[in-house]
């Protein structure tokens, strides 16, 4: 068994990734709680309610891509053009569509 | 296949999911169609947004949301994307039956969360003569959410399909890229629900 080394050094580097991964998981979750508890408690008016909703939600989607889905990581280079390119489809098609009933 | 792809703790590769170039191309593939589901939800968000007023003297938002389902259905989701996580930290360490047992919990939670989406709709539907023809904001509200649902029960049916299929396999460089490739999936879904409970339901409480 030349390697046990470089294998018990990968299994330590997955063990702290997945500790990462689970801070970001207590963070998320703790994102959740506070968006639910804006909403139920009537604690903000609807002018900073709504941002504020939609932030907490982005980051959390931040999270997700870059700790669970590892963009974070090296070799994400076309995961990124592609999420940034689908992100950027949608805020148009988004803006288009809810534009359209304004008028 | 020619090659011997089974792992061992000697030749294991520090990611089984991308060693060999199916896998890499699986990755890339999976990556490029969440780039299009990103803009296929985007379409209904932007239609669900544009409509949600148009109630046509039906049920609004603010009438049949019930906040505690909504947030039970969210904890099941995001359980399950770390459940999914934890699948794959036993894949990378080349240990099957964690990594089946994590994937087994990720289906159960996945089911968890379908069950509710389904007395939800019920409930809507029973209680409130809420349906799909109700007004253009019902059909603008089923067509998000029971796309989502959709995602779900296909995710759902492909996980277990792949544990199924290669329960007696083990783990070797031929199916990690599989299971790597599901989890990835169920990431996007669970990114996805974010976006229905704050878009939907919160900003449908809130007014």
């Amino acid at each position: 068994m030349d390697n046990t080394n470089t294998n018990s050094f990968q299994k330590q580097k997955n063990k702290e990734e997945m500790k990462k991964q689970l801070i970001t998981f207590v963070l998320m979750i703790g994102f959740t709680i506070v968006a639910f508890a804006i909403v139920a408690t009537n604690a903000m008016d609807k002018m900073f309610a709504v941002p504020l909703l939609l932030i907490l939600a982005v980051v959390q989607v931040g999270f997700q891509f870059y700790y669970f889905m590892h963009m974070k990581d090296r070799g994400h280079e076309f995961p990124s053009v592609m999420i940034y390119g689908g992100v950027f489809a949608a805020m148009l098609t988004i803006a288009a569509l809810v534009a359209i009933v304004w008028w | 296949m020619s090659h011997d792809h089974s792992l061992n703790p000697e030749t294991m590769p520090e990611d089984p999911a991308k060693a060999t170039l199916e896998g890499k191309n699986k990755f890339f593939g999976l990556w490029f169609f969440l780039g299009g589901e990103t803009v296929l939800f985007a379409s209904l968000f932007g239609t669900f947004l544009a409509l949600r007023n148009s109630t046509a003297g039906g049920p609004s938002g603010e009438d049949i949301f019930g906040l505690e389902l909504v947030f039970l259905m969210t904890m099941l989701l995001l359980t399950s994307s770390l459940t999914s996580v934890y699948a794959m930290y036993h894949m990378k360490n080349n240990d099957f039956k964690k990594m089946q047992l994590w994937l087994g919990i990720t289906a159960f939670l996945g089911i968890g969360f379908l069950g509710c989406e389904i007395y939800e709709f019920y409930h809507y539907i029973t209680d409130f003569g809420f349906t799909f023809r109700s007004s253009a904001f019902g059909s603008a509200f089923y067509t998000l959410v029971g796309f989502h649902g959709g995602h779900v029960v296909f995710g759902i049916s492909w996980l277990i399909a792949l544990m199924v299929r290669n329960a007696k396999r083990g783990l070797n460089l031929y199916n990690a890229p599989k299971f790597n490739t599901f989890s990835l999936y169920w990431h996007f879904i669970d990114v996805v629900w974010v976006f229905i409970f704050t878009v939907v339901y919160l900003m449908g409480k809130v007014g």
